[in-house]
């Protein structure tokens, strides 16, 4: 024994080494004025400008403020602008900035700081992915301190919801100019929302803490929010469960209904802008040119199976392509949504003979998903409708997110699975990702009087005129089946009681600023 | 013995080459690039992108301008976290991940030893049995289920102890994961040592320490154990190794910031330099840990001699 | 010649016989297989049918359904079952792959000793220090989820290890009688290599070969968790595992009846490689 001491010695002082680098523990629980939100995954960035995922919008919400901000329902309100006006056509648009908004190291949030921004937002070598988002905007102007105007290429009715994103956020000139990609770092950031960044461990949490300077600072109740990157689901769920979040960003979809039973006080599904649908490949045989064949396989899928036995946590069975919820929108429905089974799978049959398939010569074609495990059930699922209804021969092939992005991008499937999230509530963000220039549009569907009405509702200045324009728009792209919209997504979370102001919205936007910790 | 080291460790550099060789050009090879959305990118603003990042040069240019920086000990800026350097990254992560690793290890070492020991000097006995049969469960029970079945029980339903995360490396944050990686670990040590010692009992200098009459304490821990542990110092460049990829598992589970799901996720986000940097730092570390167990064996077995 | 070796292998089939563990794993080992290879045509539910209005029942002996049936409504007996000739097959077809590189190159260094030996063991040093499932992921992501692909590059893992042991017992062999007597006889260095050599490694690779199928199912099971497994609606026991340890809470019978199917198969071959092992290791007698 004595010999082996020096090896038993050695790995003990490495493990005290090591075990002894760690940070000091924190306290047992939440503490009462801090929030604690699961939310996914690690931010790709905190600068509001490259932000991509909506999940990383949560933690940016809560840090800046854009002109036109977020109230507790999720509807839109004042946020740094406290008035503004818009001219008769529609074209200009005029800001004033509160005088009270400051930046987190106490210097005014001026309207130059807004027009740096957004032009900073737009310039190719930031590399935003949503730049395209501000391209109606021309022109920007300072007039006089504490006033921006915008002027438009067209009436964008929409335009306060555009407002209200990332992309137009301001940030603070100075320290992106001092400290470049490192500006939003914990010590060197300055923000001028609620909170301001005090913490940043990758993969582990971001901590923000009350601006003293937010001009409506007095309002805030929450002393500090822990953001909490968590990507398994059901980990997030069981760390809820012990009692280490007060909210979450999702539920596990298999726990539902376990949910249902046991919290369903503290289980919040609403509907979300949201919908999953698959994209039929138009540039390549067997879908190109081929309308009965697209329609038969749309019409042989039963949606309200998919949506609710094999999704199953609230979701929507979805027959077109806006979502409902959409505000001065009317939810469009093929005649067909309402025929009984029978009859759509008799013409789903008869369609599917019509384009040429029979059970001697049946269809067989690929479908193609991304990883993950709510996909691979509904495209299983799917496959398994189309053969026992039309005989289809139906393979499945998954490839992970970024190969897969790259097959769709190139055209090389056949029926894929897709999704949209409309970035404001405005019918126009979905109409607009069915253009034929639109990024989403990997069917390769060109239709140019689509487009055309799309661009014509974009010039509209009257609400019913442009409603029109865009239902009309919308039938024409369901007519064509270039897509199969199979279920519009709920936005699931877990909330703890103890948690106050909380206001579920189509938008799933729940700034922090707005919420309280009851005793 | 050092000149030795050094010369091994120098010795590695060739394995390094073509571990940094093979990662760079199979992360390439997979098709999609990091900056690849479901909304694709304005073609301006990709190729802005890729000029700033370099990637629009030709891909041995890129290699070389690649390695040129990794000998400066410059691992480049992460795609996926665009606020950070993978050296930033991996500086945070790293500690996670040894603390993780080596208590893990040590752990593994000190019960697997022990119960091998126990179960060869009842060999065949109750002890024995009972031993085996509990490492053979570890080593049939894959570690993402055991991690899932280990927090339904003790976080979940006793809540006892967190369902994951990190908190600055609290005991009660370590404890799961550690024992998730430690099984494994434990079984095979244990079924090892077993039968070393088995073998090393049997011997003909320990039956002459017996029959001498030295007390059997004695003669275990003086005589036999250190050649039994040769074996167990042999495997400890595989354990590693397992401890790196039961890393990925439970990382992930637990929801830890090291450095492990760096690279799983990294290398499907196509995050080219964050993998390139994990798989450098995982590399060299089995590599010197490899080292190392040569010196620990030489040390134990005075047949080998430098 | 070959007299002695044959009197070897015998004997240690008489040991392996009396080891009761080993032969009753080698039983259920057998009775997993045969189950796996012919039940699912016995079943009426074929593993890819979707039983719409039985969604996630638990199991049940009315229906058929013995293990319940998954998240999409499919009959998790036949699915497990499948699931496990992929898993058997793929550790099988692996460690063949890693058992032709490392018995041709461990007993080629071993046989011609020197410099050949030196030069060829310093290449599997070298590939032995790289942590291979890094790369193992990063060619499944590289190249798309293929059954193929997984087991070939498994074994171009494995195969260090065989090489090692081959090598070592082949440099013992080597000085045996009757490979000098056929090297006197002035037969050729391969031959000499196919019929003394590697014939007379069949004890140790046998052992090798039942430690490494358990570890490489393991491997492709750790693939399938991160999502690089088999295609849908194929299945292994990985990729039930992985999803049912999703399910764990809700439908336990999902992640119950692979797991055991999968640690039972581990346990099995583990209790035979030690069987084995302990049969052929001269100082037992």
């Amino acid at each position: 024994m004595r010999r082996l001491h020096p090896a038993v010695v050695l790995l003990l002082c490495a493990f005290a080494a090591v075990a002894g680098c760690g940070e000091r523990e924190r306290a047992d629980g939440p503490p009462a004025s801090v929030l604690h939100r699961g939310n996914a995954f690690e931010p790709e960035t905190l600068d509001p400008h490259r932000v991509r995922s909506v999940e990383t919008f949560n933690i940016i919400r809560d840090l800046y403020e854009g002109l036109i901000a977020e109230q507790p329902g999720g509807e839109l309100g004042p946020g740094v602008a406290e008035t503004w006006t818009v001219s008769e056509d529609g074209l200009t648009w005029r800001f004033r900035l509160r005088d009270n908004a400051r930046w987190s190291n106490g210097d005014a949030v001026t309207a130059e700081d807004f027009a740096w921004s957004l032009r900073r937002a737009v310039h190719p070598d930031t590399g935003s992915y949503y730049a395209q988002m501000l391209s109606v905007i021309e022109d920007i102007s300072v007039p006089e301190p504490g006033v921006l105007v915008l002027h438009l290429s067209g009436p964008t009715p929409y335009l306060p919801g555009l407002l209200a994103q990332p992309i137009a956020y301001p940030v603070h000139r100075a320290t992106v100019e001092t400290h470049g990609e490192r500006f939003t770092r914990p010590g060197l950031n300055v923000s001028n929302g609620a909170y301001r960044i005090v913490e940043w461990e990758a993969h582990s949490h971001v901590r923000v803490e009350r601006n003293l300077y937010y001009w409506n600072d007095e309002r805030t109740r929450i002393h500090a929010v822990v953001f909490h990157p968590i990507e398994a689901e059901s980990t997030e769920l069981a760390r809820y469960r012990a009692g280490d979040l007060h909210m979450t960003r999702t539920i596990p979809v298999q726990q539902y209904e376990w949910l249902q039973r046991n919290l369903s006080d503290e289980l919040h599904v609403t509907p979300y802008l949201s919908t999953y649908f698959y994209g039929f490949n138009l540039t390549k045989p067997p879908f190109q040119g081929n309308l009965p064949l697209r329609k038969a396989l749309s019409l042989a899928i039963d949606r309200e199976v998919l949506a609710e036995q094999v999704v199953g946590s609230g979701e929507v069975p979805a027959y077109a392509w806006v979502t409902p919820g959409i505000d001065n929108y009317e939810t469009q429905r093929p005649e067909w949504a309402d025929w009984p089974r029978d009859q759509r799978l008799a013409e789903a049959r008869r369609l599917y003979a019509e384009a040429g398939y029979s059970a001697r010569n049946p269809l067989r074609v690929e479908l193609r998903y991304n990883t993950a495990e709510s996909h691979r059930r509904i495209a299983v699922a799917i496959a398994s409708m189309w053969r026992e209804q039309l005989g289809v021969e139906a393979t499945l092939h998954n490839e992970e997110w970024q190969v897969f992005l790259n097959s769709r991008q190139s055209q090389q499937l056949e029926v894929y699975r897709s999704g949209w999230v409309g970035d404001y509530n405005d019918a126009n963000t979905f109409a607009e990702a069915m253009m034929s220039t639109h990024g989403l549009n990997d069917m390769g569907w060109k239709n140019e009087e689509y487009d055309q009405l799309v661009v014509a509702a974009g010039r509209e200045r009257d609400p019913a005129a442009r409603r029109e324009l865009l239902e009309q728009a919308e039938r024409l792209l369901l007519s064509e089946y270039p897509v199969m919209p199979i279920y519009y997504y709920v936005s699931k979370a877990l909330v703890k009681p103890t948690v106050g102001g909380y206001v579920p919205n189509v938008m799933n936007v729940h700034p922090s600023r707005h919420l309280y910790l009851r005793d | 013995m050092l000149a030795h080291s050094v010369k091994r460790v120098v010795g590695a550099v060739p394995t390094l080459f073509i571990l940094i060789t093979l990662a760079f050009f199979m992360m390439r090879l997979a098709p999609g690039g990091p900056f690849d959305a479901e909304k694709a990118l304005a073609p301006e603003v990709q190729a802005n992108l890729d000029r700033i990042y370099h990637l629009d040069e030709p891909l041995p240019a890129q290699y070389a301008r690649y390695l040129g920086n990794v000998v400066r000990g410059d691992l480049g800026p992460s795609f996926q976290y665009q606020d950070w350097t993978v050296n930033e990254l991996i500086a945070r992560g790293l500690p996670v991940s040894l603390r993780l690793g080596v208590t893990a290890l040590v752990l593994a070492l000190l019960l697997g030893v022990t119960a091998g020991t126990l179960a060869a000097l009842r060999q065949n006995a109750a002890t024995d049995h009972a031993v085996m049969t509990a490492a053979m469960t570890g080593i049939s029970i894959p570690n993402f289920v055991m991690a899932p079945l280990l927090i339904l029980v003790f976080a979940v339903w006793l809540g006892w102890l967190p369902a994951g995360g990190w908190s600055g490396g609290a005991l009660r944050n370590m404890l799961l994961p550690v024992v998730v990686l430690t099984l494994p670990l434990v079984a095979y040590i244990a079924r090892l040592t077993r039968g070393s010692m088995i073998e090393v009992l049997r011997s003909d200098y320990i039956r002459t320490a017996r029959a001498k009459g030295l007390p059997e304490r004695t003669v275990v821990l003086r005589h036999a154990l250190r050649p039994a542990l040769l074996p167990v110092v042999s495997f400890l460049g595989p354990a590693i190794a397992a401890l790196l990829s039961g890393s990925l598992v439970v990382e992930q589970i637990f929801g830890l910031p090291g450095i492990g799901r760096y690279f799983v996720q990294g290398a499907l986000n196509r995050d080219y330099t964050l993998v390139m940097g994990v798989v450098i730092f995982y590399g060299s570390l089995v590599i010197v840990m490899n080292v190392i167990v040569d010196l620990v064996y030489a040390w134990l077995d005075p047949k080998v001699r430098y | 010649m070959a007299g002695s070796e044959s009197q070897v292998l015998s004997d240690a089939w008489h040991r392996l016989r009396r080891n009761r563990a080993a032969v009753v794993a080698a039983a259920i080992l057998a009775a997993i297989t045969l189950l796996a290879l012919f039940a699912p045509a016995l079943s009426p539910h074929p593993y890819d049918h979707t039983y719409w209005d039985k969604v996630s029942i638990a199991p049940t002996l009315s229906d058929g359904h013995l293990f319940g049936t998954d998240a999409v409504g499919r009959d998790l007996f036949v699915r497990t079952l499948h699931g496990g000739r992929i898993s058997l097959l793929v550790g099988i077809a692996a460690t063949l792959v890693s058992l032709l590189i490392g018995v041709g190159w461990g007993a080629t260094a071993g046989y011609l000793g020197g410099r050949v030996d030196a030069v060829m063991m310093r290449i599997v040093d070298i590939l032995y220090a790289i942590p291979f499932v890094f790369l193992v992921i990063l060619l499944m992501v590289a190249f798309g989820r293929n059954i193929l692909l997984i087991f070939i590059a498994i074994g171009a893992i494995k195969w260090l290890d065989m090489a090692r042991i081959v090598r070592g017992q082949t440099l013992s062999l080597k000085r045996r009688e009757f490979v000098e007597a056929a090297q006197a006889a002035g037969v050729s260095s391969f031959a000499i290599i196919r019929r003394h050599i590697v014939p007379n490694l069949l004890g140790v690779v046998a052992v090798y070969v039942t430690l490494t199928i358990p570890q490489v199912i393991l491997i492709e099971s750790f693939l399938s968790f991160l999502g690089l497994g088999v295609q849908e609606p194929s299945t292994s026991w990985g990729l039930l595992v992985a999803d049912g340890a999703r399910e764990m809470q809700n439908a336990p019978w999902m992640l119950l009846f692979p797991a055991l199917f999968l640690a039972v198969t581990l346990f099995c071959f583990n209790f035979i490689g030690d069987g084995l092992r302990d049969a052929l290791d001269p100082k037992d007698r």
